[in-house]
C-alpha cells in the first residue's frame, strides 16, 4: 500500500542522497519526494510518499531512523493529515475548447497563470485525488506538460 | 612561538583529536594529499604502522579492533588508497567492527574536477559505513573525531569514514571550534519495557526443550560472562555463530557447537528441534538459516535479543523481541531468574547427549589432515592466544576444531567472507596484544591475497606464527564443484605456487614444512618456542572436506555428513 513517511533531516549537502540510497537498495521506487527547509533552517522536511508492504517499509523506516542525518522518522499513513499537492498544468486551447476548460479549472477551483496563444498554463492545489480528476477531466482537450510537486503532509491538531 | 602563530595546523589538529580518543596506534600507507599530516606524524606520540598495502591497513585496524574491543584507525591516500580500503570497510561493517577509516582527498578547490588521485570516496562507501564526514574547515575537525569515534563504537558498532582534503590537513594557524558533539539525529537504541524480561522468564520456565543461540552481539556487548551464567543457571545448551565462537569456552560442557551450513549435527538438530530459542545479538544470516527464514526453528517460540531494532523481524517472525545491549538484558534477565523457574530439560538433555555422541566430529588419524593440525595447536597453544584466520576450508575447520576460550581471541571476516584477511588482522592483533601469542591459520589460496604483508611482519619483528594448510587448490571453491557440479573443477587449480617456506625464509622469518602427521606436534611446538614470526607449511590433501556440509537451500537438519 501507498505509505507517507514524514522524515526530519540535517539541512546539509549530501542527506538526500543517503535517504534516497536507503530506498534504491531495497529496489523501492519512490512514488513522490518533497524536501525543504522547516521552522528551524537546519532541519528539512521531507515528504516520502512510497509504495511497499508494511513489514518492508517498517524496516525501511528503522533504517532510516538509523541515519545519522535522520532526526526523526513518522508514518503518517492512516493518520489525521492535510495533505496538498500543487500543481501547474499546461492546456492546448482553441476557440471552441476555450470557455469549457475555464469552465473545468474553475470548478476545480484552479487559477490561470500563464496564458498564451494557445494554451494556458494553470495553478492547482489538493489531495492527490483532486488533481488526478482535474488532469484526467482536461486531458481530452490537450494536456501538453504536467508538473507535480508531490505530497507534502502534516498531523491535524487535536481539536 | 611568533605572536602571529597562535594556532595548529590542519594536521596536527586531527592528530591531536586522534589522541584525545586514545588511539596509540594507526595503520596506514602514504601518498601526495597525505604529505601535511605524514609530516605532522613525526612529531605525534601516535605510532604509524606502514603495511604493504592499503587492504593491510584495513584488515589490520580490524583486527585490532576484534582482539581488543577498541576501536581501530586506519589511513589511506586519495583516489586508488581509498578504493583499496573499501573491501576492508566492507568487511567491518558486515560484521559491525568499529573502525575510524581516514581517507585523503585533493584539496576543497579541486573537488569533483577529476583532478589526479580524485575518487568520491563518500559516495563510493555511502552503504557500507555507518556514517561518514567530508572534512571542509580544519575548525571542525576535534568535533568530526569525537561524533566519528562515538558512532563507530556505540549501538551496533561499524566503521566511519573521514575524508581529509589536503588543504584541510596543510591549513596553518587554525584555532579550532569545541570539540562538542552535534548529534541531534544519532540514536543508541537502548532497552525500554520492563515487561519484556518477564516474558522471557516465563518462557525459560515453560519450556522443555529450549536452545541459547550466540552471536557477535555478544562479543560486542562483552557478554560471554552472562551468557556462561545463563547457561549454567538454566542449564541451556547454547550454539553459536561463527561470529560468536568463544562466547561460550570451548568444551564447555553447555556448548552444542557452531550452527548452520558447517555447524555440528548437534547444534543443527537441537535448532530445528528446540520448544524456545533465545537468539542473542544475531541475525539470523542465511549462512545458519539456509536462506530459509521462515522454515528456521519452527517448533520454537523465538525471543530475539539485539541492539539494532532493524534486525527484529528482518529474517525470522519472532515472538518476544527486545531491542538494547545484550549483556545488560541478559543480566536482567538473570536478576529476575528465580531458582525455582529453571526449566525441566534433563530429556532434552538426554536427546542432546546421545546427538553428541552419534555425531561427533571426526576425523582419520592416519594421514596428515588440517583437522589434526588445528587440534594439535589447540593442545600446545596457551589459553591467551589469538587466532585469525582467512576465509575457505582453513577457517571452518579452525572454527569447528580450536579450542577458543574467549571470543576476543578469534577474528575472522565472518559476514564478508574476505580472502586476504587474516595476515594483515594478525598484524593488527599482535599490536592491540604485544604480549599475546597471535597464530594466523590459512590456506595458500586466502595468504596469496595478502602474502605482502610479511614485509609488515618483518620490518615489525612480529613474532606472528603462521599455519599454512596448503592443499594447492581453492579448497572450498573445489569442495563445492565435486559436490554440487557433478566434479567439474573449474579455475581452482593453484599451480605455480611458490614454495612457501622459501618465501618466508626470503622475508628473515623460520620456514617449516610438514608433510606428515608424526611432525606435526613437533613442528608446531618449534614455532610456538621460536622467538620471531615462523611459517609451517602442512601439504595436506585437496580432497579434505569441510563436514558437516548443508546445501544452499536445504533445510539444515539435511546435512551431508560424510
Amino acid at each position: 500500500m501507498l505509505h507517507t513517511l514524514a522524515v526530519l533531516v540535517e539541512n546539509h549537502p549530501g542527506v538526500l542522497i543517503r535517504v534516497a540510497g536507503l530506498f534504491a537498495r531495497r529496489g523501492y521506487n519512490i512514488d513522490s519526494l518533497t524536501v525543504c527547509q522547516t521552522e528551524d533552517p537546519e532541519v528539512s522536511r521531507m515528504t516520502i510518499v512510497v509504495n511497499g508492504d508494511d513489514q518492508v517499509i517498517e524496516q525501511v523506516r528503522n533504517q532510516l531512523s538509523k541515519l545519522v542525518v535522520v532526526h526523526s522518522v513518522t508514518d503518517l499513513t492512516g493518520e489525521s493529515v492535510v495533505d496538498r499537492e500543487l500543481a501547474l498544468i499546461r492546456i492546448e486551447v482553441s476557440a471552441e475548447t476555450r470557455s469549457v476548460v475555464l469552465q473545468t479549472v474553475e470548478v476545480f477551483r484552479g487559477r490561470v497563470v500563464d496564458m498564451g496563444r494557445s494554451n494556458i498554463t494553470v495553478e492547482l492545489t489538493g489531495d492527490i485525488a483532486k488533481i488526478d480528476a482535474f488532469v484526467n477531466a482536461i486531458r481530452p482537450y490537450g494536456l501538453l506538460e504536467l508538473v507535480r510537486t508531490g505530497k507534502i503532509a502534516i498531523l491535524r491538531s487535536e481539536v | 612561538m611568533s605572536e602571529e602563530k597562535k594556532g595548529l595546523k590542519g594536521a596536527t589538529i586531527l592528530l591531536n583529536a586522534l589522541h584525545q580518543e586514545g588511539v596509540d596506534v594507526i595503520f596506514g600507507y602514504p601518498g601526495g594529499v597525505l604529505l601535511p599530516l605524514y609530516d605532522a606524524l613525526l612529531d605525534s606520540p601516535i605510532r604509524h604502522v606502514l603495511a604493504r598495502h592499503e587492504q593491510g591497513v584495513v584488515y589490520a585496524a580490524d583486527g585490532y579492533s576484534r582482539v581488543s574491543g577498541k576501536v581501530g584507525v586506519c589511513l589511506a591516500t586519495s583516489g586508488p588508497g581509498a578504493t583499496n580500503v573499501v573491501t576492508g570497510i566492507a568487511n567491518a561493517y558486515s560484521d559491525s567492527i568499529p573502525l575510524v577509516v581516514l581517507t585523503g582527498q585533493v584539496s576543497t578547490s579541486s573537488l569533483g574536477s577529476d583532478s589526479f588521485q580524485e575518487v568520491d570516496i563518500i559516495g563510493i562507501t555511502m552503504p557500507i559505513t555507518k556514517h561518514s564526514y567530508l572534512v571542509k574547515d580544519p575548525r571542525d575537525l576535534p568535533r568530526i573525531v569525537k561524533e566519528a569515534f562515538y558512532i563507530a563504537r556505540t549501538g551496533r558498532p561499524g566503521p566511519v569514514l573521514i575524508d581529509l582534503p589536503k588543504d584541510v590537513l596543510a591549513k596553518e594557524n587554525v584555532e579550532p571550534f569545541p570539540s562538542d558533539m552535534k548529534l541531534k539525529g544519532y540514536k543508541v537504541f537502548g532497552r525500554d519495557n520492563n515487561s519484556k524480561i518477564e516474558e522471557v522468564v516465563k518462557a525459560l520456565s515453560d519450556c522443555k526443550k529450549p536452545v541459547l543461540y550466540a552471536g557477535g552481539g555478544v562479543v560486542t556487548a562483552g557478554a560471554e560472562g552472562a551468557i556462561r551464567q545463563l547457561a549454567e543457571k538454566a542449564d541451556l545448551p547454547v550454539v553459536t555463530t561463527l561470529m560468536g565462537v568463544g562466547s561460550l569456552p570451548f568444551g564447555h560442557p553447555n556448548l552444542l557447537g557452531m550452527v548452520g551450513m558447517h555447524g555440528t549435527v548437534t547444534a543443527n538438530y537441537a535448532v530445528d528441534d528446540c520448544d524456545l530459542l533465545i537468539a542473542v545479538g544475531v541475525r539470523f544470516d542465511d549462512r545458519v538459516t539456509s536462506g530459509l527464514g521462515h522454515r528456521f526453528a519452527t517448533k520454537a517460540k523465538v525471543i530475539h535479543i539485539d541492539i539494532d531494532p532493524v534486525e527484529i523481524s528482518k529474517v525470522v517472525k519472532t515472538n518476544i523481541q527486545i531491542v538494547g545491549d545484550a549483556r545488560k538484558v541478559l543480566e536482567e534477565v538473570l536478576e529476575s531468574l528465580p531458582d525455582s523457574t529453571v526449566p525441566q530439560v534433563t530429556e532434552w538433555w538426554t536427546r542432546l547427549r546421545v546427538w553428541k555422541k552419534d555425531h561427533a566430529l571426526s576425523y582419520d588419524l592416519n594421514r596428515l589432515t588440517p583437522q589434526m593440525v588445528i587440534e594439535c595447536l589447540g593442545e600446545l597453544a596457551s589459553e591467551n592466544t589469538i587466532i585469525t584466520t582467512d576465509v575457505g576450508q582453513h577457517q571452518m575447520w579452525a572454527a569447528q576444531y580450536y579450542p577458543t576460550t574467549h571470543p576476543r581471541n578469534y577474528a575472522t571476516s565472518c559476514g564478508l567472507g574476505a580472502m586476504g584477511y587474516g595476515l594483515p588482522a594478525a598484524v593488527g592483533a599482535q599490536f592491540a596484544r604485544p604480549d599475546d601469542l597471535v597464530v594466523l591459520i590459512t590456506g595458500d589460496g586466502s595468504l596469496q591475497m595478502s602474502i605482502q604483508e610479511l614485509g609488515t611482519i618483518a620490518q615489525n619483528k612480529l613474532p606472528i606464527k603462521i599455519i599454512l594448510l596448503n592443499n594447492g587448490v581453492l579448497g572450498m571453491v573445489r569442495q563445492w564443484q565435486k559436490t554440487f557440479y557433478e566434479g567439474r573443477l573449474s579455475s581452482i587449480q593453484l599451480e605455480g605456487n611458490p614454495d612457501f617456506v622459501k618465501v618466508a625464509e626470503a622475508y628473515g622469518m623460520l620456514g617449516i614444512n610438514v608433510d606428515s602427521p608424526d611432525q606435526v606436534r613437533t613442528a608446531i611446538s618449534q614455532a610456538i618456542n621460536h622467538p620471531g614470526p615462523v611459517l609451517v607449511n602442512f601439504t595436506i590433501s585437496p580432497d579434505e572436506a569441510v563436514l558437516p556440509l548443508v546445501p544452499p537451500g536445504k533445510e539444515i537438519t539435511e546435512m551431508i555428513v560424510r
